[in-house]
């Protein structure tokens, strides 16, 4: 993002390294200052929503927990179990970290602030997630320890799985813009895909929450069950790299939703050139939006058990996405975006005028797809959440069957205090 | 030109694996070092270990891998040809819709023989 | 010229990570830790389509080989060894394997070495700043080429024939161990 700054007075090609080394480092830090603020949020919020406080005893709100717990950390003993492989034990809660904070640099921040547009930036990040995936299987393996091992398997079966809808609802934004470049699909989004593609945006999320680990998918980690899973022998310096692998990994996710689907720096018709610091600010923010659903989810919802997990994804996940693919795949084609016919309408004066003076001519352009694919979208939806509801209902008749209908649940009478 | 990105990535790479390093070093001069033979063994719940560390793997994971890897290889199809999308005809989009139904059979069959179902 | 330097350099990086993590798959005892050097060496491999110009191949790389094979690769190591135990894996062939792979090699760089002594010097490719070649134009080019029918569209579809069948074949193995 440097780049087009330094380039002067340099030898060129030192300009290039320097300044996609400072670029890399302020990119890759963004991750680990997000850490600061995501841990006290979190805990905030999660206190909020149980109806307590949360912490307030580190600085005025709490505001300085994060360092705290940094601390903390920094001065526990780091005990590495006898047998286990050390370089590996050592290696995977960094590769953990490094993967995450990699995907920040195919973001686009703005018109002209992205670290690497790389033009095959959509499949880049998926790429470097999977290295998530193998740092896990790297610290199940490591700690010679036979229950983070099973953790660790559970943990990649499940991680592995819910790579497939991801990968076929990601193929959605790449068809309509017709480019893996992270930048190419948010500068396609005239009117942001998740109007268009919402089933697909919503397998998306879903998916990308799945890998992350958080909840209602948290049994990859699950803190209460089998003792924290993979990480069991890690602490200190190196389990707090594993947490913050996670908090980081759930933004990215939020921040790349909000790219493919909601836009990313456009904000209909703003985003413009020389408005980058706008950009900046709308991708922040409409990541923020998301994470607090992602929040919201993690404190209100059960966790879900392993083979209900995986039956979800095998069962309903992948298919789901693979006809919704078909459907966009045929509704798609007809309604091409003609940006010139855009262009030429405006010009003609009219309600496309008034229409593409307040939205921009990409507006005009493509609302005909966006309409079509959102219809047969609901469609869609409203199947599947049929076919959900007619499952759900199986199950419960069968459990019905065998222990008989649940008794309300009288409350406790009223003691009068 | 791409050139100038790629090096971006390469120094990312480089400067990601370096900097979740750093705090563990730091950490390696601030911890107190006071190991003894318990805190060294293997958990297991607070007893010590029993048997052999020896675990039983499904073979139920093994499946999974497989679908896995053979949905990943169907998207190295499908991306260059959803790059392409907005340039192709009716025949292209018939030749992938063959070739989604074709894997997709393969997936039903999994799922009627049980093999999608965690044991 | 100085794109020239720099491409080395990077050449000379990856080789030696290809090379080394090879090398080291073939050679260590702990057969875990060759899957994991197997992830080095394929890492390398996937830099060197990089220099190649062929990003996408790159990305694919690392996501079906690193992503999906080396896991299977090691979920098929779990299934048939006793786990923990893993460190000895004697080999006592490992002087008929140096033979074949030096032949192979010998084979394979005369064969590099006689086919370029005609129209194209030996190393003329190293020359040219190979990375100006890459455009967004070439991903769709292959995604039509992918399903024209004049080039690969009969390949496209046997090819996910293949797959299925391998799926199919792989759960009717699995099934009958059971």
């Amino acid at each position: 993002m440097v780049d087009f700054l330094v380039s002067s007075g340099w030898d060129k090609n030192l300009a290039v390294i320097v300044a996609s080394a400072l670029g890399a480092v302020a990119v890759s830090s963004l991750g680990l200052v997000w850490i600061l603020v995501s841990i006290w949020l979190e805990r905030k919020f999660a206190g909020r929503v149980q109806d307590r406080l949360g912490p307030n005893r580190t600085g005025p709100y709490g505001l300085f927990q994060t360092f705290a717990d940094v601390g903390k950390l920094l001065t526990k003993e780091d005990i590495t179990p006898a047998g286990a492989d050390k370089h590996i034990y050592n290696l995977a809660p960094i590769m953990a970290v490094a993967s995450v904070i990699l995907i920040f640099g195919v973001i686009p921040f703005s018109h002209n602030w992205i670290g690497a547009d790389l033009n095959v930036g959509a499949l880049y990040f998926v790429a470097v997630g999977s290295f998530a995936t193998l740092a896990v299987l790297l610290a199940g393996w490591a700690s010679n320890n036979k229950y983070a091992l099973l953790g660790a398997f559970r943990a990649i079966a499940a991680l592995i799985s819910y790579e497939v809808p991801m990968i076929l609802s990601l193929a959605v934004p790449v068809m309509l813009a017709g480019s893996m470049s992270m930048q190419d699909i948010v500068k396609g989004q005239s009117i942001a895909y998740v109007f268009a593609v919402p089933v697909s945006a919503l397998i998306f999320f879903i998916s990308q929450l799945a890998e992350v680990g958080r909840s209602p998918f948290d049994l990859i980690e699950a803190e209460s069950e089998i003792v924290a899973g993979f990480n069991i022998e890690y602490s200190g310096m190196k389990f707090a790299m594993f947490y913050a692998a996670e908090f980081i990994h759930a933004f990215v996710i939020c921040t790349l939703t909000a790219v493919l689907f909601f836009g990313g720096w456009r904000l209909f018709g703003f985003g413009t050139p020389g408005q980058e610091l706008m950009g900046w600010i709308t991708v922040w923010a409409k990541s923020f939006a998301l994470y607090i659903v992602v929040m919201l989810l993690r404190n209100t919802l059960p966790r879900i058990r392993i083979d209900q997990m995986m039956g979800f994804n095998w069962k309903f996940l992948v298919p789901l996405s693979l006809v919704n693919f078909l459907m966009v795949m045929f509704l798609a084609r007809p309604f091409t975006p003609d940006y010139a016919a855009a262009d030429a309408a405006v010009a003609a004066g009219g309600l496309a005028a008034v229409i593409g003076g307040i939205f921009g001519n990409g507006f005009i352009a493509e609302l005909p797809r966006t309409v079509v694919l959102l219809i047969a979208n609901i469609v869609l939806f409203w199947g599947a959440v049929s076919l959900l509801r007619r499952y759900g209902a199986a199950q419960r008749q069968l459990i019905e069957a065998r222990y008989g209908t649940p008794k309300a649940v009288a409350p406790a009478p009223a003691t009068g205090d | 030109m791409q050139t100038n990105e790629w090096v971006f990535v390469a120094i990312s790479i480089a400067v990601a694996f370096v900097l979740p390093a750093a705090p563990i070093v730091i950490a390696r001069f601030l911890q107190p070092r006071k190991p003894n033979k318990l805190k060294l063994e293997t958990y297991e719940c607070g007893v010590e270990t029993v048997g052999d560390a020896w675990v039983q793997f499904k073979v139920s994971y093994y499946l999974y891998a497989l679908i896995f890897l053979i949905f990943d290889i169907e998207m190295l199809f499908l991306f260059p040809w959803a790059v392409a999308y907005n340039q192709l005809g009716l025949f292209a989009l018939i030749m992938m819709t063959g070739f989604v139904v074709i894997l997709g059979v393969g997936l039903v069959y999994a799922w009627r023989k049980g093999a999608l179902d965690w044991q | 010229m100085q794109v020239d330097v720099v491409q080395w350099l990077f050449f000379g990086m990856l080789s030696v990570l290809v090379i080394g993590g090879a090398l080291a798959v073939v050679t260590t005892r702990n057969i875990f830790h060759a899957a994991l050097w197997l992830i080095v060496s394929l890492f390398g491999v996937g830099g060197l389509y990089v220099l190649l110009a062929a990003p996408f191949l790159a990305a694919i790389q690392v996501l079906v080989y690193i992503g999906a094979i080396v896991i299977l690769i090691i979920f098929a190591i779990m299934l048939t060894r006793r786990l923990m135990g893993l460190r000895e894996v004697p080999n006592n062939q490992w002087p008929f394997g140096l033979a074949a792979a030096a032949i192979t090699f010998l084979v394979l760089s005369f064969g590099i070495i006689l086919s370029s002594s005609g129209s194209t010097p030996l190393f003329a490719s190293f020359r040219e700043p190979v990375l100006a070649a890459v455009t967004s134009d070439s991903l769709r080019d292959l995604g039509v080429a992918l399903v024209d029918p004049n080039q690969y569209a009969l390949p496209f579809i046997l090819a996910s024939v293949l797959l299925e069948a391998a799926m199919v074949g792989a759960i009717v193995l699995a099934r009958e161990e059971n």
